[in-house]
């Protein structure tokens, strides 16, 4: 499942006096992942180290002009550029101090945006809508711009990919409620114009997010009433001239966001992968009308897979680079960092059960529809062949040599279908043991060992194995046994613990109520350095630091626990009659009552602690307001 | 005990300037400290950091360091000159022109009453401390780069000067040039000829200053160490925002041999620390964000004293906000300008803890520039709203406003009469019909004032004679009925005139610590004074005592936790509804006394609005005492009654400060 971590602070931000705008103008990637620039929306470029949450340098336009687009950075160059009041194109250095001191140009007309996609050439952008190489524009800066978009028509948003070899200039326009999408190619330079199927009545799109596959671009756009939308779009084209009407675009409805009351206002829905979108300024599904959130959505399953309430009002605005998310919202602009998976059908669901390291070395072995369906040729004829190999294998093991049977061993484990041998394993184990049985001088304990670790093997399969190794006092195979052993009878697990008192016994499965009267046999001494030994361990795990003894094979306190319990159950009356046991057990009785003492203390501040959670969030203040207090 | 409208406003968008230099006197326990834009502030250690004085700044003025003389200051900066400060007229007494460009550093040897400057020429110039001026001496070899920094063998026979690159140390000539270009922001000269600099290659390094060979180098920060003071340990600041300590010690515990060790580093800052003090007990540090900062150093002082808590001082201890009751009205005070606001106004009412709906926003009237280079050091807004004065340390200007529906109109009066020629405190009568000024030697004028024409009446003094001071008049508050006239200056001092008689009616008895707030009841006439060390007085006019209330309140004593409490009362009103209540706030709680409840004895819960919350109403009673402290407000700049019985609270939340600072990275200044 995808999912938002604990986010921080970047920086604060200065919102306008009404909160209508965050004060962000934009942010950029600088030279890695770990570096953005941030441009507010007056004067001034600050770079941040994002993982340090620590400005590295601020840049700021003197008192009177202002930023009108986010700054860029350009990693071939190594330089920023950004433009300030429309038409001065700015460049710049880390090194640089002042700005004022650094390069500048002015051009003939409007800028919309400077653009710098990785892997491309800083592009230009013009509120007209022409396009140009920054490069080219500055050879001549006066040069004329033509006007390309119509009287009324505006752009909206832009951005700027490369694809391939081709770098695209994407932008949208409105004009007179329809909405217009315009793919300018730069060396050579191409025009598409696309027109967008129109909405409700009265509806543009809130934001747009775009990404590059196999020759196509998708675009995805967010509607006030919640509706995303994708449309994909060839860069190839169909070669449209301009002055050409522009074709409609076909689109498919992603996904149909609850919007609660009313239109969504400052809303925005940014592509994360081919099935994740994140989604700000709208409602989470589950917490009323409140539009503060941050939320990633499945758009394969329509599933929401992640949410996040942001303190303070979201501006709409959205930014994504390198797992992390940056929004602003309050007066704080935060990075979120998240994760977002391969979605599968169970992991949408949250079914997908948590593959263990172990478990993935033995994936299960399902026989392909294939194989089954169409037969092929070679398939009886092999199983015929696994059967006369098992029958001479069983020959082997019933009079071999124990070298001979080693060896037949060994060849069978480095067969790659030992899966599908499962249960002709256990048939020859169980061969090999009752042979072991019956013949005390014949054990291979490494072979056995060898076959345990298959994980092919279970109890059932092999009943006598685990007393043939106890008998033998092969308490490494037992060990073995224990481990890799799902269904090991309690009588054979209490057996276990007579012969060697160890943590490989306590983590097996049990039920106790089978356990039990298996475990009324244990011997006085037995019980008296087992419960010694329990002690010893829960002292051991119940000081903070102590780290985890023996790695990943080691019980957990509570099966301690259970374990101090299950024992002191099954021998009570007997303990209590024996004077060594007398030191045990008022030491157990002197922690039992502390941590009696503890969970009673605990239980005493749920009802606070539970307080603390239904406490109100502080609430914004804004610039002024008018407010009754009470005193007593 | 009662519902309170509150309009609660945070579009005051005051900005300290960041600190820029400070001295500490230790004879006289005065902490000066210099702002960036120009401002001299006075802190009087000994009487719970209490903001004594501020000398307004002005444009040009840019001051790089500061030196106490005795009781004398002195400032210079990069506008090139020296300045001596005249403490008891808050105003420069006069500035020498050192001609050498910009001043870096200032330096005093208080042996041979010398003072030396560091110039951007590269030259160290020497004056001569004389009674009522400084005359220029002589100029040391003229050296390549500017000279940032100075420090005076305790002797006097010697001066460190920390350069680009190199420390010279003048008479001896032995310098001890370094190998990488590094700015030596720092240098301290120390009565064994231990020459110790800060650089901004973040080294603080000991030399010899006989031989000038390097003893030890210790790397403190990746940044530059911008800042040192000594004082038995030695410490420096660096523009990360840390204080590192450094102390004498024997390396071997028992030995003789001494060295300069690391031993303790504090992070207060979240800016460079431009600024340090050390006194006996403290570090005193400041920079970029503003806040004054007193680490207490743990084992010069007793633990779990109040000595031993840090302290961050963030806002001035005076008022920069007046409330016009009558109107409604707001006027801010920066230093470069006023703005003057109206109110907005909400519907309807609320049940406690509610947020009425706005109804009328609150409006920006006037954005009024001051004139000139000085720096606007006092505001006044007359209860009517129609009258308006700021003073300067130059002058003085008084304004008429008039509303008219929607528009205002704004008229400078253009004759003052000339006995109102500059001002540290302003105050209008309640019937806005006189003006107050205090001027010098703690001296009041008062102007009447006619449609659009002032006139000069009167000129209040105190009784000159034994004892009394002339300090400056900090504080002023006439009484509702206009009949009183209170007046407290810095000396502790509080004069009560009678203002039908146009006479001093009597001098409250002086206390040792200085008063923060003052104000008259407009019932009873009594005075009631808060002062630095938190102490509350009641003063009966008539009577010309102390009230039975005070008395009784200085019987029992304060709670411990009001003692404690580490920010001044700065303003004092009273609820128009009932008699009894006196409202006072400091930064961080508005408080309303109640006197006829009983007063909380030291086993009292003093915080007690939660409990009372909780409680059934018939049981209150039985719980609640005189003070009580509502917290809901923070970083409070003023707390004001209103003619409707409502309040008015200005925040200024020092988050939104935080986010104006620039960031917060090492500003290259040149060369470095």
């Amino acid at each position: 499942m995808a999912a938002l971590y604990e986010g921080y602070t970047l920086c604060g931000l200065v919102p306008e006096q009404n909160l209508s705008n965050s004060g962000v103008r934009g942010i950029e990637q600088e030279r890695d992942s770990d570096h953005v620039v941030v441009t507010d929306s007056t004067r001034s470029v600050t770079m941040y180290k994002v993982s340090d949450q620590k400005p590295l340098g601020r840049w700021t336009v003197k008192q009177g002009q202002s930023l009108t687009c986010p700054a860029v950075f350009n990693p071939k160059t190594k330089e920023y550029v950004a433009v300030s009041d429309n038409q001065v194109i700015r460049i710049w250095k880390e090194e640089d101090v002042l700005l004022d001191k650094t390069f500048k140009a002015t051009v003939s007309s409007d800028i919309w945006r400077v653009h710098c996609a990785h892997g491309g050439d800083p592009v230009v952008l013009f509120q007209r809508g022409a396009v140009r190489l920054l490069d080219s524009l500055l050879s001549a800066p006066q040069q004329p711009i033509e006007e390309i978009l119509a009287q009324e028509e505006a752009i909206r948003w832009s951005t700027n990919i490369v694809a391939e070899t081709q770098q695209f200039v994407i932008f949208t326009t409105e004009q007179k409620g329809d909405t217009l999408i315009y793919l300018q190619g730069l060396n050579p330079n191409t025009l598409q114009r696309y027109r967008l199927e129109r909405e409700e009545p009265g509806l543009s799109p809130l934001s747009f997010s775009v990404t590059y596959k196999d020759k196509h671009i998708h675009l995805l756009y967010l509607y006030p009433n919640g509706h995303v939308y994708q449309s994909v779009l060839s860069v190839r084209g169909l070669g449209t001239e301009e002055g050409l009407q522009a074709l409609q675009v076909p689109r498919g409805l992603l996904l149909a966001l609850p919007v609660g009351e009313g239109l969504l206002e400052a809303a925005s829905a940014l592509v994360l992968d081919e099935a994740h979108v994140a989604v700000v300024g709208v409602p989470h599904p589950s917490a009323g009308a409140c539009k503060d959130f941050l939320c990633i959505w499945n758009t394969n399953f329509q599933t929401l897979q992640a949410g996040k309430e942001m303190a303070g009002k979201i501006y709409g605005q959205l930014w994504c680079y390198s797992n992390k998310l940056f929004i602003p919202h309050g007066k704080t602009l935060s990075v979120i960092p998240f994760v977002c998976p391969k979605s599968s059908l169970a992991s949408a669901l949250g079914k997908l059960k948590q593959a263990k390291a172990e478990e993935s070395k033995s994936p299960a072995s399902v026989p392909s529809w294939n194989k089954i369906l169409h037969g092929e040729k070679a398939q009886p004829s092999r199983t015929v062949e696994t059967r006369k190999m098992v029958r001479y294998t069983a020959q082997l093991f019933l009079n071999g040599l124990p070298k001979a049977v080693q060896k037949e061993v060994e060849g069978l484990l480095s067969r790659s279908d030992i899966q599908d041998l499962q249960p002709c394993v256990g048939q020859l184990v169980s061969i090999l043991v009752s042979r072991s049985l019956a013949d005390p001088s014949f054990y291979i304990p490494s072979t056995l060992a060898q076959l345990v670790h298959t994980q092919c093997l279970c109890h059932s399969a092999c009943p006598d194995l685990v007393l043939l190794a106890l008998e033998k006092k092969d308490y490494f195979l037992c060990q073995l046994c224990l481990q890799f052993f799902p269904d090991i009878p309690e009588a054979v697990t209490c057996a276990c613990l007579k012969a060697f008192i160890r943590n490989e016994v306590l983590q097996t499965a049990y039920s106790e109520t089978f356990l039990l009267p298996h475990l009324k046999d244990l011997s006085s001494q037995h019980v008296v350095l087992f419960l010694q030994y329990l002690q010893f361990l829960y002292l051991k795990y119940s000081q903070d630091d102590f780290p985890q003894m023996h790695g990943l094979r080691s019980p957990s306190l509570t099966q301690i626990m259970d374990w101090v319990c299950l024992v002191l159950d099954a021998h009570f009356t007997m303990l209590v009659m024996i004077p060594e046991a007398k030191g045990l057990l008022l030491n157990l009785h002197s922690f039992v009552k502390s941590q009696v003492r503890l969970v009673s203390e605990l239980g005493k501040i749920e009802g606070s602690l539970q307080e603390l959670k239904n406490m109100k969030v502080k609430k914004e203040v804004g610039q002024y307001s008018v407010e009754i207090i009470e005193l007593f | 005990m009662g519902e309170f409208k509150v309009h609660r406003v945070r579009f005051f968008e005051y900005m300290p300037s960041p600190i820029r230099a400070m001295a500490f006197n230790s004879r006289t326990d005065r902490l000066a400290v210099a702002r960036g834009d120009g401002a001299v502030e006075i802190f009087n250690f000994a009487d719970n950091y209490f903001q004594e004085k501020v000398i307004p700044g002005q444009d040009s003025r840019a001051v790089e360091a500061l030196c106490w003389v005795g009781q004398r200051l002195f400032s210079a900066g990069l506008n090139g000159e020296i300045t001596e400060y005249d403490l008891e007229n808050l105003r420069p007494k006069y500035t020498v022109m050192a001609y050498g460009g910009p001043a870096w550093t200032l330096s005093m040897s208080t042996e041979c009453f010398l003072c030396q400057v560091g110039c951007e020429d590269g030259t160290v110039k020497m004056f001569e401390i004389l009674e009522e001026r400084i005359q220029f001496q002589r100029n040391h070899d003229r050296q390549k780069g500017r000279i940032i920094s100075l420090s005076w063998h305790p002797s006097g026979t010697h001066i460190a000067a920390g350069m680009m690159g190199m420390i010279r140390i003048f008479e001896t000539e032995t310098g001890s040039p370094a190998n990488k270009e590094v700015v030596v922001w720092s240098v301290a000269f120390l009565s064994d000829h231990t020459v110790i600099s800060g650089d901004s290659a973040g080294k603080v390094q000991v030399w010899d200053g006989f031989t000038g060979t390097l003893i030890k180098t210790h790397l403190i920060t990746k940044w530059d160490v911008l800042a040192l003071s000594d004082q038995s340990s030695l410490v420096a600041g660096t523009s990360e925002g840390t204080v590192t300590q450094f102390q004498f010690l024997p390396l071997i515990v028992g030995q003789q041999d001494k060295e300069w060790v690391r031993t303790r580093t504090f992070k207060n800052h979240s800016h460079d620390v431009r600024a340090l003090a050390h006194t006996e007990t403290a570090v005193v540090s400041g920079g970029m964000d503003t806040q004054l900062v007193v680490q207490p150093l743990l084992d010069r002082v007793e633990k779990n004293t109040q000595e031993s808590a840090l302290r961050k001082i963030a806002f001035p201890h005076r008022s920069l906000v007046c409330c016009a009751k009558k109107s409604g009205l707001l006027l801010f005070q920066f230093p470069e300008h006023l703005e003057l606001w109206r109110l907005g106004e909400s519907d309807g009412h609320g049940k406690p803890g509610d947020s009425l709906p706005v109804r009328k926003k609150p409006e920006k009237l006037i954005h009024l520039k001051r004139k000139g280079e000085d720096h606007i050091c006092c505001s006044a807004l007359s209860p009517c709203g129609g009258w308006l004065a700021y003073t300067t340390v130059s002058s003085v200007r008084l304004y008429r406003l008039q509303y008219n529906n929607n528009s205002i109109s704004i008229k400078k009066l253009p004759k003052l009469p000339k006995e109102l020629c500059s001002a540290h405190q302003l105050c209008f009568s309640s019937d806005s019909s006189k003006l107050f000024a205090s001027s010098k030697h703690s001296s009041v004028i008062v102007v009447a004032l006619g449609q659009s024409e002032c006139k000069y009446l009167h000129t209040l003094k105190p009784k000159s004679g034994y004892g009394t001071t002339e300090q400056p008049v900090h504080l002023l508050f006439v009484s509702e009925d206009s009949k009183w006239l209170a007046a407290a200056n810095t000396g502790c001092e509080i004069h009560i005139y009678n203002l039908n008689k146009l006479k001093l009616h009597c001098t409250v008895p002086v206390y040792s610590s200085c008063p923060t707030a003052i104000a008259i009841h407009p019932v009873t006439s009594n005075l009631v004074t808060v002062h630095a060390n938190q102490q509350i007085f009641e003063y009966s006019l008539a009577q010309k005592e102390y009230t039975e209330w005070s008395r009784k309140l200085q019987k029992q004593g304060l709670h411990n936790l009001w003692l404690e409490r580490d920010t001044p009362i700065t303003h004092i009103s009273f609820n128009p509804n009932n008699q009894a209540h006196i409202i006072l706030h400091d930064m961080f709680m508005l408080c309303i006394i109640d006197q006829s409840l009983p007063l909380p004895d030291r086993k009292t819960l003093l915080y007690n609005q939660m409990t009372l919350r909780s409680v059934p109403e018939s049981e209150r009673l039985r719980h609640s005492h005189a003070f009580k402290i509502c917290k809901n407000f923070q970083h409070l700049l003023c707390v004001s009654t209103l003619e409707d019985q409502a309040l008015v609270v200005v925040e200024r939340p020092l988050l939104d400060i935080m986010s104006q600072l620039p960031a917060p990275v090492r500003q290259k200044k040149f060369a470095t």
